[in-house]
């Protein structure tokens, strides 16, 4: 079931240090619209990059959607966070074509050398590693996409030495 | 004597490939030496596995460009447009003389891609140079009914593109049917399937046709609004519709009495989906776009009688948007003379995979799989041998070699146990392993349920369980037999159609290569040498060179040796995690 793969930890998903007025425009924006939750929803991420529990309660006490509905929504649809992501995410293609030509080998070897697992953050908030259903560009299979980039025809090898010169250019 | 033109492919395929790049180096060239050609963009032509492509068109004749990196574009704005000399080994189309792939487009017959590479996606004036808006503009001209639209559409055999196949004219006739002062139109563009990006490149390609096919389905059923469901992976695409949107509504195509015609009120809106598989099922989409989760109801009432907001709704996919303009304009005739009987037209399929050529294609249905493999893909890489192909990605099925015979039709396809879907189609080869192919589909599944429908929810863990198992050298026997009868009753128990579908690559590759299943599961081995924890790893003491990378690496301290030396694997201690395999640079590591 969806809701299974959100690794929900409480603790951190609790603290409130955002600023929430960030959400007044948006909530004006669609406040009283008919299907505006998703809407919501994705503002609120682009504001902070996931979601945060003050923005559901500030969002649900304003408009009157049920905070029940917003989490199973919220749960629902892949593209939403509920926990802070590291500044760059590096998103691997599992689709099929990047399955069979051997994408696991690329994750794999982000695992190690990043020492987080798939949909993992690093402790120092630098890199979320996600696995993505299709990036679209089948073509130059097995893909990843950092940001806008995106990278392909890759080894693990690469892979690697791709997110070590990232992580060089942030710390120039 | 017309200027010369620098034309650089920037599709998501090229950008990803560095066209980017490519672009703003020839920029900077044509502006610091001041050179006399105009710069253009396009979007993908369907040639992704020559990305980035440039294309020059100057008096002498048309060439194209492949593989541009930086290097490349320097080297040849210096000889191609400086010196008037074309680098020969770098062409890889051009209609003067033999090159590397002249033959790509032979076979092909582009309605949909019609425009797809040959204009800027991101210009409505290109648009309506070749031939853009005139289909509408003909209804309005020579006052053609909404019937007689209709009735065009439904003697053109056109069927829904994404993947159903029921008859577009057939869906329009019972929207229109369906009296209400609200009425929807909504094109779904939630590609998902993994491995297909056909939707992706007419969206990012040639927006205005969609545009186009909406207006003229508004026209035929009367709807009032429209909306343009599209996956947010797809930025670019997003990007491009806003704009053709924004042009669109700057001549009155979009709004208040468009297209001068009194009384047609209709705009568009685009609605970003937010990552969820099942929502490429219409009733699904629906309850996305009324912002709630993306799960299916039961269908009648059909969204034709009660769709978005409980109102009558018409939902096509992509590609069957953007057939409708040129069916209008060239006749219901010229469409349905390519084609079988009950398949009419031409489909657009994306090639990828283990496939010299992967990229994109429309070829007329009813040619064979073994064509398009390898009259329009090149065949296989490396020269391996075909062992099947994967069409209508999760909720489809592998066709194997000897069936690669099989013409590309509805009914045919479906006939083998696969569907026709939107269009993906992967290739496989001797080196994938079939039961891994169907446990990676059955995971995508899994996890895209949207937990509606028992049978889906648990029968398709159940089955991956199974499938696990027997991957790691755990089958038992019966095991095949259990996933049978339960991809029976997921099929036969669910109520949309990603339940329905999700059995289909676990049972198409139960048919075709049971023998794999047995081999896993019997002889604990796996044919294509995928499965990890069924293989062997011992070191070919011809190659090893002795350098103890292996050694050093192991986790489970498997591996004895000295420098210079032979190394050893001790088969008790070896946990089968293939470290050493791609450790290794000397290519010693053999699997068995």
């Amino acid at each position: 079931m969806r809701i299974a793969r959100k690794n929900t930890k409480t603790s951190s998903w609790l603290k409130n240090d955002v600023n929430l007025s960030l959400l007044d425009p948006l909530i004006h924006k669609y406040n009283g619209k008919k299907g505006n939750l998703i809407p919501l929803l994705q503002g609120t991420q682009e504001l902070y990059g996931y979601l945060p529990r003050g923005a559901f309660e500030k969002i649900s006490n304003e408009t009157g959607l049920e905070l029940s509905e917003m989490f199973g929504v919220a749960t629902f649809y892949a593209q939403f966070r509920l926990k802070p992501v590291g500044k760059h995410i590096i998103k691997v293609c599992h689709g099929t074509a990047c399955h069979v030509q051997n994408a696991k080998e690329i994750s794999e070897s982000l695992e190690e050398a990043l020492k987080i697992k798939d949909g993992e953050t690093t402790d120092d908030r630098i890199f979320t590693l996600e696995s993505v259903a299709c990036l679209g560009c089948c073509s130059l299979a097995p893909v990843m996409m950092i940001g806008e980039q995106a990278y392909g025809k890759l080894t693990g090898n690469e892979s690697v030495k791709i997110v070590k010169n990232i992580r060089l250019a942030d710390n120039n | 004597m017309n200027k010369t033109t620098v034309t650089v492919g920037l599709g998501s395929c090229g950008i990803a490939a560095g066209a980017g790049k490519t672009y703003e180096k020839i920029r900077v060239l044509k502006e610091s030496d001041k050179l006399d050609f105009e710069l253009k963009k396009t979007s993908c032509v369907g040639m992704c596995y020559r990305e980035p492509l440039v294309e020059i068109v100057d008096e002498t004749g048309t060439y194209l460009y492949g593989d541009v990196n930086e290097d490349r574009a320097m080297e040849i704005i210096e000889k191609h447009i400086h010196q008037q000399d074309p680098i020969r080994d770098y062409i890889v189309q051009t209609d003067l003389f033999d090159a590397p792939e002249n033959d790509f487009n032979e076979a092909q017959v582009k309605i949909v891609l019609r425009n797809c590479g040959y204009m800027d996606p991101e210009s409505i004036e290109e648009y309506e140079e070749r031939g853009g808006y005139k289909a509408i503009i003909k209804i309005r001209d020579e006052k053609i009914s909404r019937m007689d639209v209709i009735q065009t559409i439904l003697d053109s055999g056109l069927r829904g593109r994404g993947g159903g196949g029921f008859s577009t004219g057939m869906k329009w006739k019972l929207a229109n049917g369906n009296k209400s002062k609200e009425k929807y139109v909504i094109c779904n563009a939630d590609e998902g399937d993994p491995g297909a990006f056909m939707d992706r490149s007419v969206l990012e390609g040639d927006p205005h046709s969609i545009l186009e096919g909406m207006i003229i389905a508004a026209f035929a059923i009367e709807a009032t609004e429209g909306v343009i469901y599209c996956r947010a992976e797809y930025p670019l695409a997003i990007k491009r519709l806003n704009i053709a949107l924004q042009q669109g509504r700057g001549k009155g195509y979009l709004g208040k009495n468009i297209f001068g015609i009194e009384g047609f009120d209709f705009d568009i809106r685009i609605k970003e989906g937010a990552g969820a598989f099942v929502c490429g099922e219409e009733t699904a989409l629906i309850a996305s776009v009324e912002g709630l989760r993306g799960m299916p109801r039961k269908r009648p009432p059909f969204p034709a009688q009660s769709g978005l907001w409980r109102q009558p709704t018409n939902i096509n996919n992509v590609e069957t948007f953007a057939n409708i303009p040129w069916i209008l304009i060239n006749g219901a005739g010229a469409f349905a003379s390519y084609g079988t009987e009950k398949s009419k037209g031409t489909k657009v399929f994306a090639l990828a995979g283990k496939i010299r050529r992967s990229g994109l294609v429309e070829v007329p249905m009813g040619i064979t799989i073994k064509e398009i493999i390898y009259k329009l893909g090149g065949g296989i890489k490396n020269d391996k041998k075909f062992k099947a192909v994967q069409l209508g990605g999760p909720s489809g099925g592998c066709i194997p070699e000897y069936l690669s015979d099989t013409i590309v039709d509805y009914d045919s396809v479906t006939a083998t146990g696969a569907i026709m879907g939107s269009g993906g189609m992967v290739v496989m080869d001797e080196t994938t392993c079939m039961v891994d192919v169907a446990k990676f589909f059955l995971d995508f599944t899994r996890k895209e349920s949207c937990g509606k429908c028992t049978f889906c929810r648990v029968g398709t863990k159940r089955m991956l369980e199974i499938l696990d198992r027997i991957t790691n050298s755990e089958g038992q026997q019966g095991d095949i037999e259990k996933l049978e009868d339960l991809a029976y009753q997921i099929k036969d128990n669910s109520l949309c159609g990603l339940g329905q579908t999700a059995p289909n690559p676990v049972l198409t590759t139960i048919k075709y290569f049971r023998d794999e299943y047995e081999a896993h599961i019997f002889h604990k081995k796996c044919p294509a040498k995928v499965c990890r924890p069924l293989l062997t790893y011992v070191v070919d003491p011809e190659k090893c060179t002795g350098c103890l990378v292996c050694l050093k690496n192991c986790p489970s301290n498997a591996i004895t040796g000295e420098r210079k030396k032979v190394h050893f694997i001790h088969q008790e201690k070896c946990t089968k995690c293939g470290v050493c395999y791609s450790k290794c640079k000397f290519e010693s590591i053999l699997l068995s």
